[in-house]
């Protein structure tokens, strides 16, 4: 069995990342030059770290399937990104951020990296403002902060409802930067089909122009993938109709481990489904929860009305509704942690107390906070927000509360990388989303943004010159090689294949359709049975869409149906990933509940015993179950506790 | 329940850059109301390979109207009759039953279209390139707090900012000019005090790569402004010719 080396720096955990960095190996100048990095995504953590990598002087090649970097779904945060800055005094520190941090991730995180993580937050923020990132400011001309979930200070910088979209396109104008001066080259509306390894080392990647259609190659001493999260698995998820899996299951297959893959996030607040040709659902930000209040009615009979159309929001009196999150959690409040939102939400509606149509959505209510502070005040917090929701819904929150409901937002697992962000492919990284490393079985609030740059500006360029230190006489990579044409000629099989099936389904049909398994059984309650149904299942979908999928038009030229259909059948091994981890994980954890574990309060019960490690699955063939290996997870600095948000 | 209407699509259908397109008219029954343009889009594409034809392509992405991805010509105008929404945020409760709608891409000679709906828009990525940033490397920063900015200035900075780059600007406007979105970037690094070093000469490069890449002249008639998802103000193409002249005098 393959041993798990996650490469952990000894001695004291706040002196880790400064000792790493002081003895690490490094590449000069003159020999930065000779070396070429492949970057696919440019998203927050791609993007700066293209951008870095460049500034540093490697020669990079950056890759995205949009028609422009500044398209990358980072850029749909919405609500803030974390830093331990402490400007408000309130008792913030380093190591209160990485505590906060492990602690929400119910102890499914590895120690090390999070601290680092919370280590170089401040260095992110004042990169940021040196771009030019327009955050929010007080009057006094210095950044603002708010409050987010599964934290008692403020520590989230924001630039109104879009700090996504500003942090993103300072990482996009510092990688601009870096194409004027040569050091980047962007490969727009490319698609990444596979990596190529060579005497074991990760050597380029086969792209897909999606324009033309043609296959290409493309050689560089590293690869790095920065592709995001795979919650689209879900079909309906909070994710952009691009977003995919797709980079880590090549990768995967080719022997990176897959890490905790059934750790998904569902958020608590997004606007509840409306019907089934609904393509996507809309986040509304965790930041509304600092001064929205979140309820159901008391009475059923009251609920019942409601999804009845008799009566309205406002008609139920004050003593009548059930403010569940601040009855159950009094220190916290409507601002817990989103794992413990969500299921408090589901909780209620199961009940029978939802209050829509459906019976799926609860009350995020702004009458109180315009009470106590002004509809001005409210409208400069949230005025885009509102307007974002009241488009979809027509409805006007200023005026009646909003509706709400859980829904898949960001996917904690993904390739297991080790402290150098390296998987376990050398020559091969995996940052943001896309890796595993940082947020254990849920992440908090405004740490994804947090995360996807600390890798990107701070972390992978001092690590990534450890392996290449040992690359500098490595010429080019020739990509007239057998495993280039190796790869190609699989990448070439595959769509052929696919485009031959001639079937009678539509790739959405089916994807909708694993949707719906997916959210079913391995969506926010899981259990054991259902588990078994699940993998049972998502094999029949997978026979179904080998056998009867439908794609019009040809291969070699544009072709959106076959971009989607690429995209499904990872989807269908990533489904079946997450089912058979989550059926291996006997305790409850984070984004992971199963229901046979919780206590009697229905929080969700680990096993610290059994279950405190990362579950690394090893691809072994198309038709047999993965391998599982384990990495332990040591506390050297934390107890582990169950996580208490009442006092 | 959901109310449902009936519609009828006319749809600028065109294989590539070179060749001809035209207009194909398809009916839609029973559309939800509740769904987006886009989802409506979605069940005609259904539909399409459903019957064993090529799907209608156009650009589309993160849905909620920030990255601004979508970009269609709905009866005469960029992201439809609604106010200040993009494409995807448009929804169907804005049509009546038994409309026609007519669909067609951004049509710009900056923006080439690549097939369909979908056009090439790489000249914005251009634009930027040219100089669009701050010039600092990763690290080495002083503290974020180091400099104080007066709120308001941020906040226009801001609201410069709000930006998504989908073009609508230039689609809208009868010369196909590009100054709102190059002002819109202009305005937000020159009124910070960290964008303001270089403020005359990143200036002068995008200008000067914007007339290279062929887009036109600003007239005034404001047409982009109104257009604009995110209501950009046209004060930022003020700010523009401002800028560029002082960087120009000094010369």
């Amino acid at each position: 069995m393959a041993t798990i080396d996650s490469k952990i720096p000894k001695g004291p955990l706040a002196q880790k990342w400064t000792n790493y960095k002081n003895h690490q190996k490094l590449v000069n100048p003159a020999n930065k030059r000779k070396l070429d990095i492949i970057v696919v995504g440019t998203g927050l953590a791609g993007a700066s770290a293209a951008a870095s990598l460049g500034a540093l002087g490697f020669n990079v090649l950056n890759f995205c399937i949009q028609d422009s970097p500044r398209r990358a779904h980072s850029i749909a945060a919405q609500g803030g990104i974390n830093a331990a800055k402490n400007y408000q005094n309130d008792g913030d520190s380093v190591y209160r951020l990485f505590y906060d941090t492990i602690k929400g991730g119910d102890y499914r995180a590895r120690e090390a990296n999070v601290y680092r993580l919370a280590e170089v937050s401040n260095s992110i923020i004042d990169q940021c403002v040196a771009q030019g990132v327009p955050f929010a400011r007080e009057y006094g001309g210095l950044l603002d902060n708010r409050s987010f979930g599964g934290a008692q200070v403020s520590r989230t910088f924001y630039a109104k409802g879009q700090t996504g979209q500003q942090l993103l396109l300072g990482a996009y104008s510092a990688l601009s930067r870096q194409v004027n001066k040569g050091t980047v080259k962007l490969y727009t509306r490319y698609e990444m089909l596979d990596v190529v390894i060579i005497d074991g080392r990760a050597r380029g990647i086969i792209a897909r122009n999606l324009v033309t259609g043609e296959i290409e190659r493309f050689g560089a001493h590293a690869v790095v993938i920065g592709t995001g999260g795979y919650g689209n698995t879900y079909f309906l998820s909070t994710n952009a109709m691009g977003s995919n899996g797709s980079a880590a299951m090549q990768i995967y297959r080719k022997g990176a481990y897959f890490a905790n893959p059934c750790y998904a996030q569902i958020h608590p607040t997004c606007i509840p489904v409306h019907g089934d040709i609904q393509s996507k659902l809309t986040l509304m930000s965790e930041s509304l929860r600092n001064d929205g209040r979140i309820w159901v009615p008391k009475k059923k009979e009251d609920a019942e009305k409601l999804q009845r159309g008799q009566i309205k929001a406002t008609d139920i009196p004050d003593e009548d509704r059930d403010f569940y999150l601040e009855r159950r959690y009094p220190a916290f409040g409507n601002l817990v942690p989103r794992d413990v939102a969500s299921r408090a939400a589901k909780e209620r509606c199961d009940n029978g107390y939802g209050v829509n149509s459906t019976g799926l959505a609860v009350f995020l209510d702004f009458k109180y906070a315009i009470d106590r502070l002004g509809k001005d005040v409210v409208a400069a917090r949230y005025g885009n927000l509102f307007q974002m929701y009241e488009k979809i819904t027509d409805q006007n929150p200023y005026e009646v509360p909003m509706q709400i409901f859980p829904a898949i937002h960001y996917t904690m697992g993904g390739i297991w990388v080790d402290y150098e962000l390296m998987t376990s492919i050398p020559g091969l990284f995996a940052i943001g989303e896309a890796n595993f490393s940082d947020h254990g079985a849920n992440r908090l609030g405004a740490s994804a943004l947090m995360q996807g740059l600390a890798d990107g500006y701070f972390v992978l360029p001092y690590t990534i010159q450890n392996y290449l230190a040992d690359q500098i006489q490595v010429p080019r990579i020739s990509t007239d090689s057998a495993e280039f044409a190796d790869a190609e000629k699989g990448v070439k099989d595959k769509i052929a294949k696919l485009m031959s099936i001639k079937g009678e389904r539509s790739v959405d049909s089916i994807h909708k359709e694993l949707g719906h398994v997916m959210w079913e059984y391995v969506g926010m309650g899981r259990t054991k049975e259902g588990l078994q149904i699940a993998m049972k299942k998502i094999k029949e979908i997978k026979k179904e869409f080998w056998t009867n999928v439908f794609i019009p038009g040809e291969a070699n030229s544009l072709n959106t149906e076959l971009e989607k259909a690429l995209r499904l059948a990872d989807f269908l091994e990533i489904g079946y990933l997450m089912a058979i981890d989550g059926f291996n994980r006997n305790e409850s954890c984070g984004g992971h509940f199963r229901e046979e574990f919780q206590t009697p309060e229905g929080e969700a019960l680990r096993q610290d015993e059994e279950y405190s490690y990362v579950a690394c699955w090893k691809y072994t063939g198309e038709d047999s179950d993965p391998e599982l290996l384990k990495e332990p997870l040591d506390y050297e600095e934390t107890e582990r506790k169950t996580r208490n948000y009442k006092n | 329940m959901d109310n449902t209407i009936n519609i009828t699509l006319k749809v600028w259908r065109q294989r590539g850059p070179k060749e001809p397109g035209k207009f194909e008219t398809y009916e839609l029954k029973n559309i939800s109301t509740e769904s987006s343009f886009l989802e409506m889009l979605d069940v005609l594409n259904e539909q399409l390979v459903q019957k064993h034809e090529e799907p209608v392509v156009f650009d589309h992405d993160c849905r909620e109207g920030i990255c601004g991805m979508c970009s269609l010509y709905i009866n005469g105008q960029p992201h439809g009759k609604d106010a200040a929404v993009t494409t995807c945020q448009l929804h169907m409760r804005r049509f009546n039953d038994g409309d026609t709608i007519t669909i067609e891409p951004w049509r710009s000679a900056g923006f080439p279209i690549i097939r369909d709906l979908m056009v090439d828009r790489t000249a914005f990525d251009k634009i930027m390139q040219a100089g669009g940033y701050v010039s600092v490397n990763t690290g080495g920063i002083p503290d974020a707090n180091a400099i104080a900015i007066a709120k308001p200035i941020a906040d226009e900075a801001m609201d410069a900012a709000s930006c998504i780059g989908c073009g609508a600007c230039v689609a809208a406007c009868k010369n196909g000019s590009a100054m709102l979105f190059v002002s819109a970037k202009v305005s937000q690094l020159a009124l910070l005090p960290q964008g303001k070093v270089e403020a005359a000469k990143r200036v002068k490069a995008m200008i000067a790569k914007m007339d290279e890449l062929g887009f036109g002249n600003c007239t005034n008639t404001g047409a982009c402004e109104a257009e604009c998802p995110k209501s950009v103000s046209i004060s930022n193409i003020a700010r523009l010719n401002r800028e560029y002249l002082c960087a120009k005098f000094k010369d």
